[in-house]
């Protein structure tokens, strides 16, 4: 018997266990690129309608924090920087089956079952790895395939299916080691997700740094972070395939790491202590407020600290976007369209905001949906048994769903506020302003925030659609305006109400009227879940 | 003193499944009244209707002399309810989750509080992920416990303790019950049943379909016989209340119930009787009776 006996067996079961979910993150992920070469190819079949393209829109620099930098306007250059959310999401999915498949079952007590079989002590680990590996390769080659499929170089689309996959194969490693370190899979989540938002925001300050995103004096950050490597093997665009070695190097060292530690811990234990918490509990914990508190100060905390560097890349951007592009009509023009002020600053500050309200939103939905997974736990029966009636239970999850997007709101309104108040050299005037700005966004995430919440009191089995309604209004928001959307269709997205308040001419009116809808559809929310069946499956 | 548990007729439909079929049960104030029946029978259903996180389809339900889904905050000040499945929040630890439930509660006894985690060896210092399934289940048996309540509800509450610690919830729910508390004890173990409940009631399928003093159910059940004949075995099966007759030669078995013992007896008699042996069964085999019932029409 080897350490690594047992391996194939294991592997077989992943698979069997994820026969549905693996299928469907590969195909998506693989159909993608395809279409957005199609797309491009449609759009802008020209040279000079893609050079245009790429200096107005491609080398924005919001537009390059947040997908990656553009290295040419070929179909296939603009193509990778679209599918730059792609190689991001491949790495989310990998650390997070490469967890789901260790440490989850370690905490779950499964793995002891299967660790007193013939099991060597690699298997688990290796099994785990060389699935989601396998996964990022297959999805690579279909990336690649597609792409060829739909008339791009070779060399290119196999630099750029390389690319992604071997990033999801950096990340899946980096989740095998956070699997190691904590005795709770939510730890090792953490972690793991930790070291991507790592990666992302430093891959997002070295990218958002330069004019264009190319040779930015910020780029060297971008070359620290396991996210920037893959846009800079350059596909379609002076191919440099010596830089994918870095992820398989970052991914050897990782698992150098993970394997001894991996043997060197009991079975169930982690490496970092678990720490033992307090015999009683603090004055604090006393009721159904006391523990939203504790359960959701984590994440708030997480993602306040989130917000605000957002904000401050974002707002440090701001002036340099408007420098950019200034001078140039037709983008003027654009983005005056699009952002609704003339000013290419303001235009941005404001575009970027949007989309911050959009993710302040998803916190909102989080927190309300964390009402439903304490349900289906079995955690709210034992509460809801005592003197706490369902309406404060519910709340308590609530008030953190509406208080949640004002606090982060109003930090990336501050910070951005402070960077791009710093850089103008006004930061008396640009502070208060953009946290205005920040919080004038506040009302659309809260009818994000009610609706989920809705959903919990009334069709609990369905509350998760909120995703697919948050996503809606991103497709709507990012999309709608380029695909020529009638202006009823915008409107289903409570973000297109959000009135431009950087601009001068703006009322409050839309505000009240989102605020007044986020609250029906609150106390819609309380008045169902106080009627229904306690737990609903 | 009204009585704490009056449910009569009650159903609770799923969908197309009828969870409850007109369920009648009845706990007398100061008693440990034990619950039994099959995985499925609808003990929890049950459970949940009484604590009013279920709205019922029909049938009264009085918990403590009120409406348990229109009154449910002020009457859950007077009961603790422990699961049979305790899940604990992964990071907080076992000694604040008690402290949390006992102030939601209502306050419960600091010093009963301490006495019971040394009873059940219970280190509350550990954080919820950490603790076993039976260690879980100490947690919420301590916080109900340990509250100065005059109900206790519990399903299936020992599920996953070792005899030691069997031994030590036996003690507090006597303890309870000399405290003049009610105890409802939903259980699959039928020892800890007989040792600790003054009555108890059977659900199958949705409906009780016994209830009584254990002494008034071991009227209920049937004795069975083994004997050995010196004639032909005629005429034993047309007897009513003569069940499950075998017949090998001269050798009968067969069970029958009290009231027909006397009638059964008599005919063997008249046959002739070789040898007998007749045996009371236990309570196992009253419950078992009920469940093959169920598995049976499943």
């Amino acid at each position: 018997m080897t350490a690594f006996t047992g391996t194939r067996h294991l592997m077989r079961l992943i698979l069997r266990r994820d026969r549905v979910v693996l299928p469907i993150w590969v195909l998506l992920l693989a159909v993608l690129p395809a279409s957005y070469a199609g797309t491009y190819a449609g759009l802008y079949p020209t040279a000079a309608e893609r050079a245009a393209y790429l200096d107005s829109t491609a080398s924005n620099p919001s537009i390059v924090a947040l997908l990656g930098p553009v290295f040419g306007d070929s179909v296939g250059a603009l193509t990778v920087q679209r599918a730059g959310l792609l190689v991001l999401i491949a790495a989310l999915v990998s650390v997070l089956t490469v967890v789901r498949h260790t440490r989850t079952e370690e905490e779950a007590g499964r793995r002891e079952l299967l660790g007193a079989t013939v099991l060597g002590r690699y298997a688990g680990l290796t099994a785990a790895l060389l699935v989601t590996y396998a996964a990022n390769v297959l999805l690579g080659l279909l990336i690649a395939g597609g792409l060829v499929a739909a008339g791009l170089p070779g060399a290119g689309s196999l630099l750029f299916g390389a690319g992604l996959a071997l990033t999801g194969v950096a990340f899946a490693t980096v989740g095998g080691l956070a699997a190691q370190l904590t005795e709770g899979a939510g730890g090792a989540r953490g972690i793991g997700l930790g070291v991507l938002g790592l990666a992302f925001v430093l891959r997002l300050a070295g990218d958002a740094g330069g004019s264009g995103g190319t040779g930015g004096k910020a780029e060297w950050l971008s070359w620290l972070s396991p996210l920037g490597w893959a846009p800079r093997g350059r596909a379609f665009a002076g191919e440099r395939p010596w830089v994918l070695l870095l992820p398989v190097l970052f991914a050897a060292v990782v698992a150098l790491v993970a394997y001894p530690v991996s043997v060197r811990r009991d079975l169930g234990a982690g490496v970092l202590p678990p720490r033992l918490g307090p015999a009683t509990a603090g004055p604090g914990l006393a009721g159904p407020f006391g523990l939203a508190w504790r359960l959701h100060r984590g994440q708030l905390l997480g993602w306040t600290v989130g917000f605000g560097l957002l904000g401050l890349v974002l707002g440090g951007a701001a002036d340099a976007a408007g420098e950019a592009v200034q001078g140039n009509e037709q983008i003027a023009e654009i983005m005056a369209r699009l952002g609704g002020t003339s000013a290419l600053a303001e235009a941005y500050l404001g575009g970027t905001l949007s989309l911050t309200a959009l993710a302040a939103a998803g916190y909102g939905i989080q927190a309300a949906l964390r009402a439903r997974a304490e349900e289906t736990a079995g955690r709210a029966e034992p509460l809801l048994a005592t003197a706490v009636s369902r309406t404060r239970w519910l709340a308590a999850h609530l008030l953190f769903a509406l208080l949640g997007p004002v606090v982060v709101l109003a930090v990336a309104g501050l910070t951005t506020g402070l960077a791009y108040g710093l850089s103008v050299g006004d930061v008396g005037g640009e502070l208060p302003r953009l946290l205005g700005a920040g919080l004038a966004q506040v009302p659309a995430a809260w009818v994000l925030a009610g609706l989920a919440a809705l959903l919990v009191g009334w069709l609990p089995r369905f509350s998760s659609a909120a995703w697919a309604v948050l996503a809606g209004c991103l497709l709507l928001g990012q999309i709608g305006a380029v695909l020529k959307l009638s202006q009823w269709a915008l409107d289903l997205s409570p973000f297109t109400h959000t009135p431009q308040v950087l601009g001068d001419n703006w009322t409050a009116t839309p505000l009240a009227a989102l605020t007044v809808i986020a609250a029906a559809l609150l106390a819609l929310a309380l008045r169902t879940f106080h009627t229904r069946n306690i737990p609903t499956p | 003193m009204e009585t704490p548990i009056a449910v009569s007729g009650l159903v609770k439909t799923f969908g197309r499944t009828r969870a409850l079929d007109g369920l009648d049960l009845t706990v007398r104030a100061g008693e440990v009244h034990g619950f039994l029946g099959p995985n499925g029978a609808g003990k929890s259903t049950t459970i949940r209707a009484l604590l009013g996180l279920l709205r019922t389809d029909a049938g009264d339900v009085r918990l403590l002399g009120g409406d348990p889904w229109h009154d449910a905050v002020a009457l859950h000040r007077r009961l603790a309810y422990v699961p049979g499945d305790v899940t604990l929040w992964p990071n907080l630890s076992g000694g604040e989750v008690i402290d949390l439930l006992g102030r939601m509660r209502g306050g419960l006894d600091p010093a009963r509080r301490a006495e019971l985690l040394d009873s059940f060896e219970l280190d509350p210092r550990k954080k919820g992920r950490a603790y076993s399934k039976g260690n879980r289940q100490k947690v919420g048996l301590v916080a109900a416990l340990a509250s100065d309540v005059e109900l206790l509800i519990l399903d299936e509450p020992t599920s996953g303790l070792d005899p030691l610690m069997e031994e030590v919830f036996q003690h507090w729910v006597r303890r309870a019950k000399d405290d003049g508390r009610t105890v409802l004890l939903s259980s699959h173990i039928l020892a800890e049943v007989e040792a600790l409940c003054d009555r108890v009631t059977i659900i199958r399928n949705g409906r009780d379909v016994e209830t009584g003093t254990l002494s008034e159910l071991r009227h209920l059940r049937r004795t069975s016989i083994e004997a050995e004949l010196t004639g032909p075995a005629d005429g034993l099966g047309q007897l009513t209340g003569v069940h499950d007759l075998r017949v090998d030669g001269q050798r009968v078995r067969f069970d029958v119930e009290d009231v027909a013992l006397d009638v059964a007896l008599r005919r063997l008699t008249e046959i002739g009787v070789r040898s007998l042996v007749s045996q009371p069964p236990t309570l196992e085999e009253l419950f078992l009776r009920h469940y093959q019932a169920e598995q049976v029409r499943s």
